[in-house]
């Protein structure tokens, strides 16, 4: 790893270019004249650097991220599956990348057909009836998915329906979601296990009830086992239920959110389909419905008509929420999945789920004599640790211990989620790692524990040692916030 | 076996060995048995990577590109130049393959670029502060009208009619959402119709006007009248543009507005069919703690050195859960480092360049198509960047294909979404096109070719 | 050892409350502050602004999350204690001098059901076991 940075704006150096265009071979026109007036003033202060310059800025920045091509990265509930190369090459074939969402249909034909054929996968893998690709993000699936809900229920004439349940595990994402389509998020709690309590969402489901929001397995990395009372729970009180599908990693070939009550759900491509999260995006939320829910689909639709792939737009979908994003969603990112479930297949897609699983209760099992687990008897493709016990004892926290793993050379599981474990350390191996990456985390963290006995919580507070910077000064940071990079003004 | 997976069969027998479980299907008896899964999923059979790559050269070869034929079609998403570095940078794996920077320690590299991008934003747009980005331009709109209607507590948006339709189509999905209400100005010679808007301003009940400009039409609107307008009646000032267009327009940040939003795709991001690129969202101090979406800033570590991480994140679904002021959690993290790279190859002078440029092109478009007697521009002496509204003899749908069959993409056909502009084609000319396509353009279409 | 004055009023939510005649004056106990550790905003209401008690009405952002402060009595926004803003850090230096806002309560016998200093102590000490 490398050390801080100067910025971009430190580096530049006026006068210096990173660019070239060929000569204008037509007349040129004066700016001023052609704009009336529209005309910048002042130029913006953008970086002047040559082009190695600014490669080597940028490969300098790029050594200070860790990354999945460079190690283990068990962060809970997010699926930080390796990411195939030829994902990659796909998405920048010309025939992909350099192609107009407006362009006539009979132009993208491949285009269309591949959106075609990777909703029907989905649907396939999910057991729903349709899918949208249009939403750019999950928690955009989520807003997507309840506005067909919310869509729905008001096209049946039911608009007392203002509440949306969702479980206190839940990721902060579904109560938000929730509000921001015009509902109000109610919790119910879950019980010992970690399990949604049934007789309290029983106690809670009334005819205000517009649905309730659910990830299975949920976030302490268990499958529900009461999933077909909960989900018949909603609909005999008149509502519809929600597949948070950031957990899909789990359960590919095992089980269907459809075939266990779902009416809507959102995959994250990101997550399980295995295209790169880019350091916070772009991503993709797939949105699955069953056919009831199937008329208020955002638009267009794709369609298949005879040989052709065509769109239903807008106006011919009176029953649509409408749009939810311009042209057809994150498209670079679908072919990304497409390219994975074809590599896959049917074989390759159990067999993810089946590896991820079967890595998880193998390094749940390893950790569990050092922290207690918040679940008991198997788990699926994650688990929590509870750190509360350490912490107890010596003082030394899980953020501590986060802060240890990242000098030991891995990325820090999920910490202080789900928030009804305490100190929570949220595992998520996935399938791609090998048992020895998994035998050496969990000598790390053997290793980390052992320290945290003998040396105490003061051995931890200035770590990581081995990264540009240590810990942030994060409330400097929010009580004077600088957002941007400050020019001096008398340069 | 699928080559993403290093367990072995021996290796598997052994972990399942060691956890006491006879077989896969025991660990996953915590799925009751009434909806664990009976067949596999009928999905096609597996690929090799020879067999995917054919298979993706069959499709990939179904769409006709830019590569093979210049592209005048806009309305939204352009083909510009993007220099090679910039997909040097953007397919490194520690860009790629990394999470959001929730651990800044090993994140440094992904929130020093934020945050390097957000300077850039506030540069171009003239506002204070940027967040990370956003999905695309037309939710950037949409959230920055719900931002709006929160911070003045009213329910009316307003927009033109020549704000990009999908930009409206997706704005009137999330005011259905939020149960917010709004109007559509017409456009009078291309721009907002100041007598119209007076009148629907009158009510005294608007959040917020969103105007986009350089709008639809390619026209530049006069913002500095519009932005009064709205002030006076005590909304807010909403204004939609793009970051390439502002290398050589004023930033609305000087001309009044309260919230700058727009699509950066222009800006060292592919066509993509659409996606991905980003969008952005820029407004000044008062609106800081409304703002959607994540924000990167600067500090120090314990060791007094500069730091970068998350801030303000009290705001945010994470934390704030229902009473977030969005549900956004990602950014368009990997788009806005190509903006980035792109940004610091052009610096101010290549974006100059680059502006007058389309602005000359744009100009020998519009003459050579008038001199072949066929066209005729639809807004006279109005100043417009990049794309320009001809009317034309014949329907754009035949015209277009024609123009197709000489190999040239041709521009939007307007008349279905806006019927008055009979005929009406949108054409756009950025600095990829070349005298030669130009001309064979006004040739094809003149009916000389 | 957690502050507590003993010439005020608190909720269970921990907030404190004086009333001088027709006006009351509240802020956020030691406790609170405390437990949200460093505070980095505080978003005020609207002087004149009405509320009841147990509404939120001010919100007070730490570097953990952002907490809900909800108003002991009913009665109106009179006046916004405007020194926390650009300098959030004083309610952790000191809460109770330190003070939220002023209020003028509509219902002077909302004051009967709040806690007196004894009974909030025992709510503390009640808390502080249970963190142990």
């Amino acid at each position: 790893m490398s050390r801080p940075m100067e910025t971009l704006f430190e580096a530049s150096r006026a006068g210096r270019v990173g660019y070239a265009l060929p000569p204008l071979d037509v007349p040129g026109v004066d700016c001023g004249e052609a704009l009336q007036g529209a005309c910048r003033e002042n130029a913006p202060r953008l970086p002047e650097m040559a082009e190695v310059d600014v490669i080597r800025h940028f490969t300098g920045l790029s050594r200070m991220n860790y990354s999945v091509d460079e190690g283990f990265y068990p962060l809970g509930s997010c699926t930080m599956k390796y990411n195939p190369k030829i994902n990659e090459a796909a998405a920048r074939m010309p025939g992909f990348s350099r192609i107009h969402p407006l362009q006539p249909e009979e132009t993208v034909q491949g285009a269309l057909e591949l959106m075609y054929i990777l909703s029907d996968m989905l649907a396939e893998i999910t057991g729903m009836d349709a899918v949208t690709l249009q939403p750019a993000a999950g928690a955009h699936g989520e807003q997507t998915g309840l506005m067909m809900i919310k869509a729905w229920h008001e096209s049946r004439g039911d608009t007392k329906r203002t509440k949306i349940i969702v479980p206190d595990s839940a990721h902060g994402t579904n109560p938000a979601s929730a509000s921001v389509t015009g509902f109000d998020a109610v919790e119910v709690a879950s019980d010992e296990e970690g399990m949604v309590d049934l007789e309290a969402l029983r106690a809670l489901m009334d005819d205000t009830v517009a649905g309730l929001m659910l990830t299975n397995p949920n976030t302490l990395g268990i499958f529900e086992k009461h999933i077909l009372e909960l989900t018949e729970t909603v609909h005999r009180g008149g509502g519809l239920v929600y597949y948070d599908g950031a957990n899909a990693n789990a359960i590919m070939g095992k089980a269907r959110p459809g075939d266990m009550g779902f009416d809507v759900l959102h995959l994250n491509l990101h997550k399980t389909f295995s295209t790169p999260h880019g350091g916070g995006g772009p991503g993709s939320g797939a949105v699955g419905v069953k056919a009831e829910l199937e008329p208020f689909l955002p638009a267009p639709v794709i369609v298949k008509k005879g040989y052709r792939f065509g769109l239903e737009r807008l106006k011919d979908r009176p029953r649509s929420i409408g749009r939810v994003r311009s042209f057809f969603g994150n498209f670079g990112v679908l072919v990304r999945a497409y390219t994975y479930i074809r590599t896959l297949g049917a074989a390759g897609i159990v067999e993810a789920s089946e590896m991820a699983v079967l890595n998880a209760n193998y390094l749940a099992k390893k950790l569990s004599s050092l922290y207690p687990l918040a679940h008991k008897g198997w788990c699926m493709h994650e688990f929590v640790l509870n750190g509360g016990p350490l912490k107890h004892e010596t003082g030394v926290s899980s953020l501590d211990v986060a802060k240890a793993l990242i000098d030991a050379g891995y990325h820090p599981p999920t910490v202080y989620f789900p928030l009804i474990v305490p100190e929570a350390l949220m595992v998520e191996p996935t399938e791609t790692e090998s048992r020895e990456t998994l035998d050496r985390f969990a000598e790390a963290m053997e290793a980390i524990a052992a320290k945290a006995r003998k040396e105490g919580p003061e051995a931890f507070h200035d770590l990581p040692v081995t990264t540009p910077v240590s810990r942030p000064d994060e409330t400097t940071a929010a009580r004077n916030p600088i957002l941007r990079w400050q020019f001096d003004e008398n340069s | 076996m699928s080559r993403y997976i290093p367990a072995t069969a021996e290796e598997r027998r052994r972990m399942l060995e060691y956890l006491g479980a006879d077989s896969m299907d025991t660990l996953f008896s915590g799925i009751p048995e009434k909806v664990r899964q009976k067949n596999p999923p009928r999905l096609p059979d597996p690929l090799s990577e020879p067999e995917m790559v054919r298979d993706l050269r069959v499709l990939a070869g179904r769409n006709r590109n830019a590569d093979d034929l210049p592209c005048f079609l806009g309305a939204g998403v352009y083909d510009h130049f993007i220099p090679a570095a910039v997909d040097s940078i953007v397919s490194r794996g520690e860009f790629t393959t990394s999470y959001t920077p929730y651990q800044p320690e090993v994140a440094q590299g992904t929130l020093q670029s934020i945050f390097q991008y957000q300077t850039m934003v506030c540069e171009l747009t003239g506002m204070e502060i940027s967040n990370a980005s956003m999905y695309d331009g037309a939710t950037a709109a949409a959230e920055a009208a719900v931002l709006a209607a929160s911070s003045t507590k009213r329910k009316k948006i307003l927009w033109g009619r020549n704000v990009n339709p999908q930009t409206r189509e997706v704005l009137k999905t999330y005011c259905w959402s939020r149960n917010l209400e709004f109007g559509e100005l017409p456009a009078e010679n291309g721009r907002i119709d100041h007598a119209a808007l007076e009148k629907m301003l009158a009510g005294g009940d608007t959040a917020a006007l969103v105007v986009q400009s350089p709008n639809f039409f390619g026209n530049i609107e006069d913002l500095k009248t519009l932005g009064e307008a709205v002030h006076g009646a005590g909304g807010l000032f909403i204004v939609s543009t793009d970051l390439l267009a502002l290398g050589i327009l004023e930033a609305p940040g000087k001309l009044g507005a309260d919230i700058v939003v727009g699509d950066g795709q222009s800006v060292g991001n592919p066509m993509n069919f659409g996606g991905p690129a980003f969008g952005f969202i820029a407004v000044n101090k008062p609106l800081m703690r409304k703002m959607p979406g994540r924000i990167c800033g600067q500090t120090v570590d314990g060791k007094g050195r500069r730091t970068f991480v998350l801030t303000l994140q009290a705001r945010e679904q994470h934390i704030r859960r229902e009473k977030a002021t969005s549900n956004i959690c990602s950014n368009q993290n990997l788009c806005i480092v190509a903006a980035s790279v792109y940004l610091s190859l052009m610096g101010p002078g290549g974006l100059r360049e680059t502006g007058e440029q389309i602005l000359a092109k744009t100009a020998y478009t519009v003459d050579q198509l008038e001199k072949t007697g066929k066209f005729r521009r639809a807004f006279n002496g109005v100043p417009s960047f990049r794309e320009t509204v001809l009317l034309c003899d014949e329907p754009v749908a035949d015209l277009n294909r024609r123009l197709l069959d000489a190999g040239i993409i041709g521009g939007y056909e307007l008349e279905p979404e806006y019927p008055r502009l009979k005929n009406g084609w949108l054409v756009a000319v950025t600095e990829n096109r070349t005298k030669e396509e130009i001309d064979r353009l006004a040739a094809v279409a003149g009916g000389d070719a | 050892m957690t502050k507590i004055p003993q010439d005020l009023r608190y909720t269970r939510d921990h907030e404190w409350i004086r009333i001088d005649g027709a006006s009351g004056v509240m802020g956020i106990t030691d406790y609170a502050q405390h437990a949200m550790g460093d505070i980095v905003y505080v978003e005020l209401p609207e002087v004149g602004r009405q509320v009841k008690a147990g509404e939120d009405f001010i919100v007070v952002e730490s570097v953990k999350g952002a907490n809900d402060v909800f108003s002991p009595v009913s009665g109106k926004v009179a006046e916004v204690n405007e020194d926390l803003d650009g300098a959030p850090e004083l309610l952790n230096e000191d809460p109770y001098a330190n003070w939220l806002v002023k209020l003028e309560p509509s219902d002077p016998k909302e004051m009967d059901s709040l806690l007196d200093p004894a009974a909030y102590a025992k709510l503390v000490e009640e808390l502080e076991a249970e963190n142990e």
